[in-house]
């Protein structure tokens, strides 16, 4: 082939068909929300049944998690993610899906080196990371405390 | 070129349900709707899914795994585990080949010399692929919510077996030409078609340029499995060559599914996507004598996971091999 | 009744907006699904210390709280909260402390449909 990479490139980025945005868009906006007026609908209903706030404020993603890993084990969770993209994947449901789907697929590797190893491949980062920063923050909120 | 060129003796091909749900679906022996073929992981269900193959070819050649010199087989499972459980019960002698989606013909360009050389009468040449298998290895777990990009393939659920003799009535395996690595620089690994075309531009003008042939000269041009964009790709580089070949051109990875209608972005993909194809609607267009001069290009993406995190770019490979009707002096 | 409605409502608007924010992100740049949740976890982390993301959250309730921001910005309230109580220490138990529900409930319901479900190749 008679051209460099560089200008390789520049070609097959030039001719591959992109992703249709502007539909992607529309349907993640239209997924995430209604995941999140979902959310608030059972935010509502529990403080409708007089339980404290606090407690509901765990319980909602707790409901939200057990939904999307029901979801993802009956497995149309997939297929609705396909059409939904960052619907699915920035709302609590993303997380979860990403801890369940590795479970499900490495049950043939056994319990613990398949199922339990396996569940953090894709979530674990988010942990970790999640964590860290927060550790950062934790002491930075208490050296400014301190020198206050 | 081959002096003593190798014949097809036995064929088959193995699919699963998307790809028996396709445009070929009435040219291949097997297919299994639930994808598992009677096994509990899909690690094992590949493996069966070459095994009976295998099994099928030997029945149709009239032959027993007993009378074969050799097996060369691949897949893109970690270490060929696919390829060495599937010949285990065969127990002959066995090469493990890894070329990826250029497998097949990998194993075609070898059992071919080693037969014209006359150090076997009979090989067996067996690739295969699983959707499941691949998508856990290369991608993500299959409940995984993720969407894919235009330009990504599937990889196919499909296994092919050719019995090759040194005797026989045809097909015959007139001329090999192995690929060389060509890497020009592609890192992704959803647009594969881009990294494995200029790898087949390479070995198509390579061998236009040894032989004098043009593209006129064959009933139909195969490459397996650039895929729409590397489909795209290779006909304009071609073109720009002196070579317009857009009349008998097409691509494994575009005849096996109907690509729109099923919703298969840029096409199939895997070593079983080639092998299926030509191990069952290229022969048995062979069979019908609709076809009589074929030439077969497999390409490779030659990447693993671990070079793709270390951001490397995908080594591309294309082997050839000329399939016809007649023997030739 | 009304004011129910308009809850979700802000919710509906405020969740899908930030999903289909991070939508123009992915069509863009090609970042894995994984570097993606990293990065709206750390975001909402950073925008939970600098005070930025309690004003959503008031504003939007689930809205703001479902997206893996809110995840941060939980990780962030928790720390925060740990420090003002136990000082220094407060740091390391805090953030987990904080958003410790959700987090078990992914890895026990994960566990627990994995031993009752088996995976399907998609169509």
């Amino acid at each position: 082939m008679n051209i460099d990479k560089q200008t390789y490139k520049k070609y097959v980025k030039k001719r591959a068909p992109r992703s249709p945005l502007l539909k992607d868009m529309l349907l993640a906006f239209l997924v995430g929300g209604a995941i999140c007026a979902f959310a608030e609908g059972i935010y509502n209903l529990y403080l409708l049944l007089k339980i404290e706030e606090e407690t509901v404020r765990t319980l909602v993603p707790v409901t939200i998690v057990f939904l999307a890993s029901l979801a993802t084990g009956l497995g149309f969770f997939d297929s609705l993610a396909k059409h939904a993209g960052a619907g699915t994947l920035v709302p609590i449901t993303g997380f979860s899906n990403a801890v369940i789907s590795p479970a499900l697929d490495d049950k043939s590797e056994g319990l613990v080196m398949g199922v339990g190893a396996k569940m953090f491949t894709i979530a674990g980062p988010v942990i970790v990371y999640g964590v860290i920063s927060s550790v950062i923050y934790g002491v930075i909120y208490w050296l400014l405390g301190v020198m206050a | 070129m081959l002096k003593n060129p190798p014949t097809v003796a036995g064929y088959a091909s193995v699919v699963g349900k998307r790809e028996h749900e396709g445009p070929l679906r009435e040219y291949f022996d097997l297919h299994d709707s639930t994808e598992k073929f009677g096994m509990d992981t899909w690690e094992k269900a590949e493996s069966e899914m070459q095994r009976l193959s295998l099994n099928l070819a030997l029945a149709k050649a009239r032959l027993c795994g007993q009378e074969l010199g050799a097996i060369f087989a691949g897949d893109l499972m970690n270490q060929c585990i696919g390829s060495s459980y599937a010949a285990e019960c065969a127990h002959r002698p066995f090469f493990g080949l890894y070329g990826a989606c250029s497998t097949f013909a990998e194993g075609s360009v070898l059992a071919s010399l080693l037969l014209d050389s006359g150090a076997f009468s009979r090989c067996a040449v067996l690739a295969s692929s699983h959707f499941c298998t691949a998508q856990r290895q290369f991608r993500y777990p299959l409940e995984y919510g993720c969407q894919r990009t235009p330009t990504s393939q599937r990889t196919a659920t499909a296994a092919g077996a050719l019995i090759l003799a040194s005797e026989g009535n045809g097909p015959y395996i007139r001329e090999v030409l192995p690929g060389t690595i060509v890497d020009m620089g592609i890192t992704d690994i959803n647009n594969m078609g881009a990294a494995m075309a200029p790898a087949a531009y390479d070995t198509l003008t390579k061998y236009f340029g040894e032989t004098g042939k043009k593209p006129e000269d064959f009933d139909l041009i195969l490459t397996g499995d650039l895929g729409r964009e590397g489909h795209g790709i290779i006909c304009d580089f071609m073109k720009s060559a002196g070579y317009d070949m857009a009349d008998v051109y097409n691509d494994c990875g575009l005849m096996l599914y109907d690509v729109d209608g099923q919703d298969m972005h840029s096409g199939g993909s895997g070593c079983g996507c080639s092998a299926a194809t030509v191990a069952g609607y290229i022969m048995k267009r062979f069979e019908k004598k609709e076809l009589c001069n074929v030439l077969y290009i497999a390409t490779g993406a030659l990447m693993s996971p671990a070079s793709l995190q270390q951001g490397r770019s995908i080594p591309g490979i294309a082997h050839l091999v000329r399939i016809s009707a007649e023997r030739g002096e | 009744m009304m004011e129910l409605f308009w809850d979700i409502m802000k919710a509906f608007l405020v969740g899908g907006a930030i999903c289909a924010a991070v939508q123009i992100v992915i069509d863009k740049t090609a970042l894995t699904p994984a570097r993606i949740m990293v990065s709206l976890v750390t975001l909402g982390v950073i925008l939970g210390a600098v005070g930025l993301y309690k004003p959503f959250i008031e504003f939007a309730g689930c809205g703001a709280s479902t997206p893996l921001t809110g995840f941060g910005y939980t990780l962030a309230v928790g720390v925060k909260k740990a420090v003002d109580e136990r000082g220094l220490i407060g740091a390391l138990t805090g953030g987990l402390a904080g958003s410790a529900g959700g987090i078990t409930a992914a890895i026990f319901f994960g566990y627990f449909f994995a031993l009752i479900f088996r995976s399907k190749p998609r169509d």
